[in-house]
């Protein structure tokens, strides 16, 4: 398992190179000039020439890729060109918001998704897995800020359950923190839900009809223990692969659902700064989430060795 | 046993009656429709961040609703005979939240940093004073190059605003991530995107009438999960309601509305004579502008893009402002004249004009109508929507024909006119040029009266509305909602949210 491990690890840091020059280079070719919209409504001629020598704009471009990753490689992304709070710091205030968004959300998703699956695979052409479909579809299908906006008019406004929007930090105080994340993670986790039943039911399909559940069943055991020792087990390893990528998607951001319950998480962050021309901003939170991707990655194909013992030996 | 309980209770029941209603203290929540920037008042530029400035941060002097200069930091001023100086007298006792002592000093070395820092955005405001003068612990006298009729209004935004010399000195350009002024709440503290707060500042000059033990700024960008918010009680007040949630807010018993026209405008800028661009039929000859002026009806605009609750308008100023000239009043729709000038310009078949509008729903909405009222004229309008930072980069690199866009507005109605017609001028993206527009202009700068700067006003607005480098279309009313346990708020033109003499009572 070593090996492979250092093997993805080795492949894994060119990608981020990469990524890092397309960030810098893709945003370099968006229109506009992000100093007219910085300089203030007046846009002063003399603060322009200021503010454009200060942020180095004059520099050639790869000049510019070489200060941003030395800086980088020492853990300094920048400073917001929009507030002057440095990069990391808005990275640090935003990922356990949307940490915890992305584990609720996946809690919702599973807790849904699994079970759905398994069940319309079990009961398939039933009733039962008609309606299971029919839910994972409509969870696929509503758009979720459409979803998101209901959800606050009926559970705030009308019945005046749960807060309408906004964050409370675990740390200031866990229940009302949970409380705020209901909403918002389930509206992300029932699109993510449907996602996760669909492929749960199709990879439990194709192994119900496999050898070995034959033989389980032949062998007199209990239709519970068959289903869930024998087929879920291995019907499993591509639904991790999904969950890991679902959730590395989370983390990424969920930008509607986020704008709809004024989430400040990454989601956020990154579109408000692409449109106010943060390029520091953007720069360090694309590097960062697709860090978190690779990473994510990463534990999937691991998990991949717990699950499946045949992979251990080799 | 049981009778004394109830006796107790009663007793202090009464008690937290009789000390309730104006000495109640709260923690007041205002949604906010975007995240401000940077909290330094020479650097920033965000109308949301003069809302939290309204709260953080004294002015040397404030306006009253009808836009008249009144003191705030500054008891009173005289402005020399010749109008090259202005000398001001301080109000005494006021601290800054860092415990430094306000003064005359402080005022020197406020406008020496909007004047010189490098990242100041504040520079073209304070462009006239020359230098300053600490002629006393409570007196300054401000040196001009010559007169300036714009400066006081300068001064009541945030060219006037006053920060601690003493935190400026140690935290530099990065005095916005602790931001230290004189305001009647001081600056505790921020997430981006989710909140900012600040706490009432114990020894502020004026701290009988403020009622809050706090104030949180919340941006919350989504209109109806604003007001959702403010319905559910998450929030106690929020500004920039839509036009088309009113009709819900004003069905809400426990809903405030109240709203004032704006200062700014919304509009179409032509290039007149911006790079190659400017060279169109549309840029040379200005029948067409006059006609396609004369094919909007912008009362009709109003209603069907706002239903009615902002104010259609035909200058740079509403016709609620002082300065607004009366002689040229707002009319209907013309499509006969419309045609007419057409024809007479020699398109009678039709002109196609291409607009670049910004890339959100209402500026689109006012395009789409626009181009319905147009067409029934004979001009065949093409929309491209732009996001905002590229189509302002277009317009200011001449690439464009025509460009929907507005503009804030400021108190002084120079703000609203001069560097967008002077030759040269910093918001000439048209490149429109008139001598007599220049001479105007200048003029109504420096003249030093009310009365006589009107008249330069009048005779500029004539030559504008014939030229028509901007075409306006309406004012944007800023309209705010709050809880009703909300008393005494007052609605300003310039949209701020000020809370002296606000209460809270349950």
């Amino acid at each position: 398992m070593l090996p492979f491990l250092f093997r993805r690890i080795l492949i894994a840091l060119p990608t981020i190179v990469l990524i890092s020059i397309f960030v810098f280079a893709l945003q370099k070719l968006l229109p506009g000039d992000p100093l007219l919209v910085l300089a203030g409504e007046e846009r002063d001629p003399e603060t322009l020439a200021l503010l454009r020598e200060k942020y180095r704009f004059n520099d050639p471009i790869w000049m510019q890729y070489f200060a941003w990753v030395g800086n980088a490689l020492q853990g300094d992304l920048g400073v917001s060109l929009r507030t002057n709070q440095p990069v990391t710091e808005l990275m640090g205030q935003k990922l356990p918001v949307t940490i915890q968004l992305a584990v609720m959300s996946m809690i919702f998703a599973l807790v849904i998704g699994i079970p759905a699956g398994i069940l319309s695979a079990v009961k398939k052409g039933t009733a039962t897995d008609y309606i299971a479909n029919l839910v994972a579809l409509s969870g696929l299908s509503i758009p979720n800020f459409w979803l998101g906006i209901m959800l606050i008019l009926l559970v705030s406004v009308k019945w005046q359950l749960l807060p309408a929007s906004g964050y409370v930090p675990l740390s200031e105080d866990i229940w009302q923190s949970v409380r705020t994340m209901l909403m918002p993670s389930f509206v992300l986790g029932t699109a993510l839900a449907a996602t996760l039943m669909r492929h749960t039911r199709s990879s439990m399909l194709s192994v119900m009809n496999a050898d070995y559940v034959r033989t389980a069943r032949a062998k007199g055991l209990a239709e519970r223990v068959v289903i869930l020792k024998h087929a879920l087990r291995n019907a499993l390893t591509p639904i991790v692969t999904l969950t890991a990528l679902l959730f590395g998607e989370l983390v990424a951001g969920a930008v509607l659902t986020e704008q709809i319950f004024t989430i400040p998480g990454f989601g956020k962050l990154i579109v408000d700064a692409v449109f106010n021309r943060d390029y520091a901003v953007v720069q360090g939170v694309v590097l960062v989430t697709a860090a978190g991707f690779i990473v994510m990655n990463l534990f999937a194909d691991m998990m991949y060795f717990v699950l499946n013992p045949r992979l251990r030996e080799q | 046993m049981l009778n004394l309980k109830t006796a107790v209770i009663t007793a202090l029941l009464g008690a937290t009656a009789l000390t309730a209603s104006p000495a109640f203290a709260k923690d007041l929540r205002i949604a906010l429709q975007s995240d401000a920037d940077v909290l330094d008042p020479d650097q920033s530029r965000t109308f949301v961040g003069r809302i939290v400035y309204a709260s953080l941060c004294d002015k040397l002097v404030d306006i009253t609703p009808d836009l008249e200069i009144i003191p705030q930091l500054a008891t009173s001023w005289v402005t020399s005979d010749d109008g090259t100086s202005v000398t001001m007298q301080l109000r005494e006792g006021v601290l800054f939240h860092d415990g430094t002592a306000f003064n005359a000093e402080a005022v020197a070395a406020n406008i020496e940093r909007s004047q010189t820092m490098d990242e100041s955005r504040r520079k073209s405001e304070l462009k006239s004073i020359t230098s300053t003068e600490v002629t006393g612990e409570y007196e300054i006298k401000l040196n001009l190059a010559g007169p300036d009729a714009t400066l006081l209004a300068q001064l009541a935004d945030r060219a006037g605003m006053m920060v601690s010399p003493t935190a400026a000195n140690a935290a530099g350009v990065d005095f916005g991530l602790n931001p230290v002024c004189s305001g009647a709440f001081s600056f505790t503290e921020r997430v981006a995107q989710d909140k900012i707060v600040l706490t009432k500042f114990a020894d502020y000059w004026n701290a009988d009438e403020i009622h809050f033990d706090s104030v949180t700024f919340l941006p919350i960008p989504d209109t109806t999960v604003r007001l959702a918010n403010l319905q559910s009680g998450d929030i106690d007040m929020l500004e920039r309601l839509a036009a088309t949630d009113l009709t819900q807010a004003n069905g809400d018993d426990s809903i405030v509305v109240e709203s004032a026209v704006s200062l700014g405008y919304q509009g179409i800028t032509f290039n007149i004579n911006n790079g190659e661009k400017g060279d169109n039929p549309w840029g040379n000859d200005k029948r067409l502008r006059q006609a396609l002026s004369y094919a909007i009806d912008r009362e009709a605009l109003n209603q069907v893009v706002f239903e009615g609750a902002f104010a259609p308008g035909n200058q740079s100023f509403p016709s609620s402002s002082p300065w607004y000239n009366a002689s040229l009043p707002l009319e209907g729709a013309d499509v006969a004249k419309a045609k007419a000038l057409l024809t007479e310009a020699g398109f009678a078949d039709g002109i196609d004009l291409e607009v670049q509008v910004p890339n959100s729903t209402e500026p689109l909405a006012v395009m789409q109508v626009v181009q319905a009222m147009a067409a029934q004229a004979g001009i065949n309008i093409q929309l491209t929507s732009k996001e905002f930072a590229t189509l302002l980069a277009d317009q200011s690199a001449g690439d464009f024909t025509a460009s929907q866009i507005g503009w804030s507005g400021r108190v002084d109605p120079d703000g609203n006119n001069h560097s967008f017609m002077v030759e040269g001028g910093g918001l000439n993206d048209a490149k429109y040029s008139n001598p007599k527009m220049d001479e105007l202009m200048n003029a109504a700068r420096v003249a030093p009266t009310t009365a006589e700067r009107k008249a330069f006003y009048d005779e500029a607005m004539v030559i504008m509305l014939d030229d028509l480098p901007r075409l306006f279309l309406y004012h944007v009313n800023w309209i705010w909602a709050y809880s009703d346990n909300m008393k005494g708020f007052t609605a300003y033109p310039d949209g701020m949210i000020r809370l002296e003499g606000v209460t809270w009572t349950e």
